[in-house]
């Protein structure tokens, strides 16, 4: 009995530092409508801010608490900085623009913080006065957890204060409700965007410091909390501090006695936890449903066949890609293979986000999924290549026909979760299922037959099958499909009215694009030999994200040139310098800035205004 | 209207492309020309080894064995580099701790850079796929840290080495004193992928082989840097154990150590645990590091024997730093390669694989062998106790386990190996 209740304890424990740093996160999406990765930055600041503290002034109670205070605030104060800097030049862009420009931020941060403070994990001092246990109950349990277990329900009660009971809270939380009305009420949105990135950066911030006498800082931990910060964010119910509260006491109970039942799938415990209570509750635990929930396109000029001469600018392009074995090394080519591919798997994420307003965070599993399908077609049935690519689109569309049912049936971020739910279940699958997909250790020597092993061969190869689907995916977009779905994207509503099974479209549309990326996956895996889980892993999913972004989601040339900008711009950086997430996080941060519209929406701009003056 | 032009940019940006790769590539293709015109000279032409490993995901980890490479090949050259005065060069690479990064980058290394060798990489993942690309390019691999037993028997290769003791091996030196306690009650904690499993599975397996009497009651499977230390410390506890096989690190090692320091975990009990006493892992516990854990690690400071001692102070004289358990494998493994490559009298691959099938050579753990059966080098680790001194973690009681002692038959070996 005793047992329990001292698991119960350490579930709370959990539970407090979830809370910290995920109403941080609710509080800044419930407002500006951010989706901000560099959330768990700030986390991983606080925690480094604040064992520098601590190591300097710890020795007292009053030094500690002090130097965690202060590093709260310095945090706090970077986050209003992100905003005054950053952020706040954004604010016309797509929404989703926001994201990049956060992700560009946890690129830096994660170099900055190395630099700064050294690749080791650096163990903290443990808080003066609370370094021993007490017994529960016969079981000895740490001060400090109980310290923690008092402080969640403190901030609660902090926050409800300045959010109930003063003039600034009042605005915030009418701007949550309605942020053009507050705005047109007189209330300057920037100020209040500022303030309210102050607040959950520097929340973020304390839940970092806190970690110093639990844990060593080390530069993992960003990664870390973010995605369970915005499991317990959505699981919540997203802008409810309440709903945050109780999402983060679930979560911290479902770990802790999760590891008794469960002690091999804690991986994916809270996934499954997170996808059930979204099927169940869609718009999670104590959330409302949204007037207009977030979409990922704002409502630019609409997308147009191309007439005339510019017709054939794809074949040309084409044309000329086939070209370049010609001149090129192998080198060279293994690199334009991947950018083939790559832009295959990221114009497949874009049928999603430019046409249908979906925005996936799972992405990956489809890509994995093709490469996982084609990759055990080979190895446990000596499947030759050509039916092993085939399969590929097969099994990653029969996956995304299977998870697309669920996820359409919501919308925004509640979407988003979703996917990453399903992605991140498929992935920890494969990631412990030894038997089959070999776990970790992946599918070894899945290579391509001789007529296909020269690199000239295999990138004509990738070049016909994903060029193919990439006109494929363009007609797509065009075809009387493509125009429905775009309806279904503006205005769900109309589209209803007048007859059209959004919904049912969504749902083609999601295996569309899954099988698209599973294509993307098969020829994958045959360019690189091998298979493993970091495939399907979240920063897979991430970066096709960021390249979608990077092109700009307003065209259909954006994703490929996206790729292409991304990919070339990762590899060159990485060859010359071990700084290369810091370069190609400044480099993003400088497109961001220049090109708030995406690279190709940008010379489309460009194009549009010579035309028309 | 005039949408119709979008299409232009990714026809610009392909072409840039292109144009950027055209570029470097004849440069490549003239440096190659002038390779070949050399190989006909065949003298003053560097002995070149592309060297791939995680250094942003790892930076704590590969920047010391990075360290050791470097030591390593400044004596070679130094002692008037390789085959009569060849010079031996490194083409170092980061791989961001992706299977398919590195695949990508040995390629670079392989059509660019023209290296005859391929060395490094640290996860076992990235280490699988380098191996077998090694294969596919029949180009010599000498795989440094990656520690699955996979890489040298079941996925094992003509082309593959690897100089470090495997999980295998590491679990069999940890059994062999957990054998001698009287423990009968065991818990295990590993992170749960493939390096965690097999170590549990090993160590379950050859302890019950000595010891039928054992039996485990409990095991916990936190996912690699996400433990959930409180209440996997209260899991473990609960179920009353008279002893624990550790197999997590890094920072989940020194949550799980504070955590079961103020649950009160380790009181009367024992801990075997693994990699534990090396430097990378019980530096940054500081005066926390934990006492009495029987471990295998490199007490860097204590090791006397010539080979070390010299090693040591060329490492410290060099680098204004003790050296790590990196250090160690980064320098021994292009110890081996040089002694490779001298051996086979050429830089071509398959005499530099002969060469390294049965290649001994000294270490600064002593003497140490490639085996020809299956590639393993006989490298062993330290086996002692933990205790603090001076606030800093420290392995007592420490006797070299030298790896050939510590591996299956032969028979079982050849039975693993699919060749």
């Amino acid at each position: 009995m005793s047992f329990y209740l001292v698991q119960f304890l350490s579930g709370l424990a959990t539970a407090a530092t979830l809370f910290l740093v995920s109403s941080g996160l609710t509080i800044v999406f419930g407002v500006t409508r951010i989706v901000n990765f560099a959330h768990g930055s700030f986390y991983m600041l606080g925690a480094y801010l604040g064992w520098t503290l601590v190591e300097r002034w710890g020795t007292t109670p009053l030094g500690f608490w002090g130097g965690v205070a202060a590093a709260s605030l310095a945090v706090g104060l970077l986050g209003a900085l992100m905003e005054v800097g950053l952020l706040r030049r954004l604010y016309r862009s797509p929404e989703l623009f926001q994201l990049l420009a956060t992700f560009g931020v946890v690129l830096v941060v994660q170099d900055a913080a190395s630099w700064i403070w050294g690749a080791e994990d650096l163990l903290g001092r443990r808080a003066p006065g609370l370094k021993g246990s007490i017994d529960i109950l016969d079981q000895p349990f740490p001060l400090y957890d109980l310290v923690l277990i008092g402080l969640g329900p403190l901030v609660l009660g902090l926050l409800w204060l300045l959010f109930n009971r003063t003039r600034w809270g009042t605005l915030v939380r009418a701007a949550t409700q309605d942020r053009d009305m507050a705005s047109a009420l007189g209330v300057d949105p920037a100020r209040l965007f500022t303030g309210v990135l102050f607040l959950g950066s520097a929340l973020a911030g304390l839940g970092g410091a806190l970690q110093v006498p639990r844990e060593a800082v080390n530069l993992h931990m960003d990664m870390a909390i973010v995605v369970e910060a915005f499991v317990v964010v959505v699981v919540g119910g997203m802008g409810s501090l309440t709903g945050a509260f109780v999402a983060s006491l679930l979560i911290g109970q479902l770990q802790a006695f999760g590891i008794l039942v469960f002690p091999q799938i804690t991986l994916v415990l809270v996934f499954l936890f997170m996808a059930v209570v979204l099927v169940i509750r869609p718009y999670g635990l104590l959330g409302r449903a949204e007037d207009a929930p977030p979409t990922a396109a704002s409502p630019g000029p609409p997308l147009i066949p191309s007439i005339g001469p510019a017709r054939w600018v794809p074949a040309l392009l084409l044309a000329l890609l086939a070209a370049v074995p010609l001149v090129a090394g192998d080198y060279a080519l293994i690199v334009l293979t991947e950018v083939v591919i790559l832009a295959l798997l990221a114009a497949s994420l874009h049928l999603l986000i430019g046409l249908g307003g979906l925005v996936s965070f799972g992405h990956a599993a489809y890509f994995g999924l093709g490469a996982y399908g084609a990759a055990l077609l080979v190895k446990h049935l000596a499947a030759p290549m050509p039916l092993a690519l085939a399969a590929a689109p097969l099994v990653a569309g029969l996956g995304a026909l299977a998870a697309g049912w669920f996820c359409v049936r919501r919308s925004g971020l509640y979407f988003a979760m979703l996917t990453l739910a399903f992605a991140q279940i498929v992935w920890s699958v494969t990631f412990q299922w030894y038997g089959v997909t070999g776990g970790d250790n992946g599918v070894l020597g899945v290579w391509p037959p001789d007529w296909a092993a020269g690199k000239a061969a295999y990138y004509w190869l990738t070049l016909a099958l994903a060029g193919g689907a990439l006109l494929l995916l363009r007609r797509a977009a065009f075809a009387p499909f493509g125009y429905t779905l775009r309806a279904g994207r503006d205005s769900a509503l109309r589209a209803e009215s007048v007859g059209i099974d959004v919904r049912r479209h969504q749902w083609l549309s999601f295996a569309l694009a899954g099988s698209a990326a599973g294509l993307a996956g098969g020829l994958y895996a045959f360019s690189k030999g091998s298979v493993f889980p970091t495939l399907m892993a979240v920063p897979v999913s991430v970066d096709a994200l960021v390249m979608v972004l990077m092109g700009g989601i307003q065209t259909l040339s954006g994703p490929v040139v996206g790729a292409a900008l991304f990919h070339l711009l990762e590899t060159e950086a990485m060859s010359l310098t071990d700084w290369w997430r810091l370069v190609l996080g400044a480099v993003i941060l400088v497109l961001v800035l220049a090109f708030p519209k995406g690279v190709a929406g940008f010379a489309r701009d460009l194009w549009t205004r010579g035309r028309d003056t | 209207m005039n949408r119709r032009h979008l299409l232009l940019a990714p026809g610009a940006a392909a072409l840039a492309a292109a144009l950027c790769f055209a570029a470097p590539n004849s440069a490549a293709q003239a440096q190659s020309a002038q390779v070949q015109s050399a190989q006909v000279q065949s003298i003053g032409q560097p002995i070149r080894v592309g060297e791939i490993n995680s250094y942003t995901g790892l930076p704590a980890f590969t920047v010391p064995y990075r360290q050791g490479w470097q030591l390593a090949v400044e004596e070679v050259n130094a002692a008037g580099g390789l085959l009569g005065g060849r010079k031996l060069e490194v083409v170092s690479r980061d791989d961001a701790g992706k299977p398919d990064d590195a695949v990508r980058v040995a390629q670079e290394l392989l059509s660019n850079e023209k290296v005859d060798l391929l060395a490094g990489t640290y996860f076992s993942h990235v280490g699988l796929a380098v191996a077998d690309f090694a294969a596919r390019n029949k180009v010599p691999f000498v795989a440094a840290e990656p520690l699955t037993d996979a890489i040298t028997w079941t996925k094992g290769n003509r082309y593959t080495f690897r100089l470090r003791p495997s999980t295998y091996m590491q679990a069999a030196m940890l059994v062999e004193e957990a054998a001698k306690l009287p423990a009968k009650r065991w818990a295990t904690v590993a992170p749960n992928y493939e390096y965690g499993q097999s170590a549990v599975q090993w160590f379950r397996q050859l302890l019950s082989e000595k010891r039928p009497d054992v039996e485990f009651v409990a095991e916990q499977w936190p996912a690699q840097g996400k433990l959930e230390a409180g209440p996997t410390v209260q899991a473990l506890a609960a179920a009353k154990p008279d002893a624990i096989f550790n197999v997590t690190f890094g920072a989940d090692l020194a949550k799980f150590v504070r955590e079961g320091e103020g649950r009160g975990l380790f009181r009367n009990r024992t801990v075997v645990s693994l990699l534990t006493g090396e430097p990378e892992y019980l530096d940054p516990m500081k005066d926390e590091a934990p006492e009495g854990w029987i471990v295998t690690g490199y007490p860097q400071e204590q090791i006397d024997t010539p080979e070390h001692k010299a090693f040591r102070d060329a490492y410290v004289a060099r680098f204004k730093e003790t050296p790590r358990q990196g250090s160690v494998v980064g320098y021994a493994t292009f110890k081996a390669i040089a002694a490779a490559v001298e051996k086979a009298g050429s830089t071509d691959p398959e005499k530099v694989v002969d060469a390294l099938s049965g290649l001994a050579l000294p270490s600064p753990f002593g003497p140490i062998a490639f085996r020809a059966l299956d590639h393993q080098a006989t490298m062993g680790a330290y086996v002692g106790k933990t205790t603090v001194k001076n606030g800093q973690g420290v392995m007592t009681g420490w006797r070299y386990a030298d790896g050939a002692d510590y591996l299956p038959s032969d028979e079982a070996v050849r039975k693993m190996r699919p060749e």
